[in-house]
């Protein structure tokens, strides 16, 4: 049993079809893209899958439990995190600060009104090793607002990696990235995967082909293919397609 | 610039520079503001609302949630006080208590309304409330005497143990709201720097981002309108005091706005301290202005629009600014006496 569900997701704006009829499963320690053509209903289906639409129909299922339709906060704290496709870190604080507040450890005393966070050196040990994992060692004290792009595409994932969740979700992580900055993400999603169940939405087919195990390709609000890599480069009709072109 | 500056240069715990700084003033007040031509009931007064403008600042600066109706909870403590002494029992710490608590669980209600709404919807709500809270208290003869307000609520006696202190004298009354300031403030410092408080000010950026990480943002919206509603509410108690009645004007709408106009000309949008800043600016203003001119309200009408339109930082943004440029300055000077001890 996969850790992650979708069952028969099915959902419309209006009278616009977004989503179909999706199924998708995510195996636990499996790196799985989801890729498609702008429009397909990918970031849809990805926030369907983390609670901020709730389905017309379908089911989503973490780890036995329903969860569908599920405000995102309690999705969130069932252990499932995402980062953005457009940069959403909190930039007034610091780089540090940020990570913080994404600790488990530390919404669990988030009405405590009383303790000052500034003297917990447990919590704050745990944030920089986050931050060191993401690359972000030595510019804890950094203002997220003044980071560079690149550093706040990491960031951004610095805090969806230090909710420790069972899996994690990355929207377009490599949007708006130069070459530099893309090899520097994938080195990095490269060293997470080890540890974390990992979903992918990407437009960048190179880079997905490279890293992931299972790639979903979703079209007109369904799933046209399925497969690893290599099956997917072989199948006929999404070479027809064009979609595989970037390959 | 943010609000978490003073976090960054200061220790934190439960005293900081600024903290000491405004408890030398304040503390020292009575001592000295008759000989600079005021008057002690001034002092007083100033007090009451910096403390009213703290605790408005908690959902303004550091939650990013602006109300408009915020008088309404300061005049529900002030009647709250009243109604105490005359009714229930005549103790100055249960009618405080009363005061803050009333305000708290009238605020409180009105924030299950509200805390799901954000922006202009949240601020329109806001004073939705507080215009139906003004109209009750100003209909509502029996209970708060109306347009005639509710008359001779005494000073009482602040009761410790074996000693108890009379407050009637302005001097008194000005130590004993001096010492309520002390310790609110204290807390309030502490809870900005607490988790809590982090989570407030990252609601005030994204509160979006916040519920992807497992916040129930609502939950601490209502929690920080309520915190301000009992600080307002406490400080309601106190003027009612200082005053010797509770009127319904404080909770007109003008009244709302004018603690708006406090917090945003002295900075609380980006410093602590902003909100006391305003609010002295505020008395002065109408104290010294004043004695010039029955139109003051339309100078310092014309200074927040000034203040709005080219510094909406306001007071304690000009003053951060100035000491980042100074020490930006004395580190060039630095760099250019030792060019080899760069960094």
């Amino acid at each position: 049993m996969a850790l992650l569900e979708a069952r028969g997701l099915h959902k419309r704006f209006g009278d616009h079809v977004v989503l179909e009829d999706i199924s998708l499963a995510f195996p636990e320690g499996r790196l799985s893209g989801i890729m498609g053509p702008n429009g397909a209903g990918k970031t849809t289906c990805f926030n369907v899958l983390t609670g901020g639409v709730r389905p017309d129909r379908g089911s989503v299922v973490l780890g036995g439990e329903d969860i569908t339709g599920l405000p995102p906060y309690a999705i969130a704290r069932r252990g499932v995190a995402r980062s953005f496709q457009l940069m959403n870190v909190f930039d007034e604080y610091s780089a540090l600060e940020n990570v913080l507040l994404a600790a488990p450890a530390v919404r669990t005393r988030s009405f405590n009104m009383v303790h000052d966070l500034r003297r917990d050196t447990g919590a704050r040990d745990r944030a920089a090793t986050v931050l060191a994992r993401v690359g972000l060692g030595g510019k804890e004290r950094m203002p997220a607002g003044r980071l560079s792009y690149g550093d706040r595409r990491a960031l951004e994932i610095g805090l969806a990696v230090a909710a420790e969740p069972r899996i994690l979700f990355l929207d377009e992580p490599t949007s708006g990235l130069g070459a530099d900055g893309t090899a520097r993400l994938a080195e990095l999603i490269q060293e997470l995967r080890r540890v974390l169940t990992i979903v992918i939405i990407e437009h960048d087919m190179a880079f997905l082909f490279r890293l992931a195990d299972h790639i979903s390709v979703i079209h007109w609000g369904q799933v046209i293919a399925e497969g690893t890599p290599e099956a997917l480069r072989a199948d006929p009709w999404l070479a027809r397609s064009g979609l595989g072109a970037a390959v | 610039m943010t609000v978490g500056n003073e976090s960054r240069t200061l220790a934190a715990g439960w005293l900081s520079p600024g903290m000491l700084v405004a408890f030398a003033v304040f503390g020292t007040l009575p001592l000295w503001i008759e000989h600079v031509g005021l008057y002690r009931y001034l002092g007083v007064e100033i007090l009451i609302w910096c403390l009213f403008a703290l605790g408005f600042n908690l959902l303004l600066g550091y939650t990013g949630l602006p109300s408009f109706g915020h008088g309404a909870y300061f005049g529900i403590g002030a009647y709250a006080m009243g109604l105490t002494q005359f009714h229930l029992v005549a103790d100055l710490w249960i009618g405080l208590l009363a005061a803050m608590l009333a305000a708290a669980v009238v605020g409180g209600g009105v924030a299950l309304f509200i805390s799901h709404r954000r922006g202009i919807y949240f601020a329109l709500m806001t004073i939705a409330f507080g215009q139906m809270f003004f109209f009750i208290a100003s209909k509502w003869t029996s209970v708060t005497g109306g347009e005639d307000g509710l008359l001779n609520i005494a000073r009482l006696p602040a009761r410790l143990g074996v000693v108890a202190f009379d407050l009637t004298g302005n001097l008194a009354m000005s130590y004993f709201v001096f010492a309520v300031f002390v310790v609110a403030t204290a807390f309030l410092w502490r809870l900005i720097h607490s988790p809590f408080g982090k989570v407030l000010r990252a609601i005030k950026q994204n509160e979006t981002r916040m519920a992807y990480l497992g916040y129930r943002v609502y939950v601490y919206k209502w929690a920080s309108f309520t915190l301000s509603c009992a600080v307002a509410g406490l400080a309601g108690g106190l003027f009612a005091m200082a005053q010797n009645g509770a009127y319904v004007q404080v909770m007109s709408l003008q009244w709302s706005g004018v603690v708006v106009l406090m917090t945003l000309i002295g900075g609380g949008l980006v410093s602590f301290w902003g909100p006391v800043v305003g609010t002295v600016v505020y008395f002065l203003a109408r104290d010294l202005l004043g004695a010039y001119t029955e139109s003051w309200l339309l100078w310092f009408g014309l200074m927040f629009m000034l203040v709005v339109m080219f510094k909406p930082e306001g007071l304690a943004g000009l003053w951060q600014e100035a000491v980042a440029r100074h020490a930006a300055h004395r580190r060039a000077r630095a760099g250019a006496l030792q060019p080899a001890a760069s960094e």
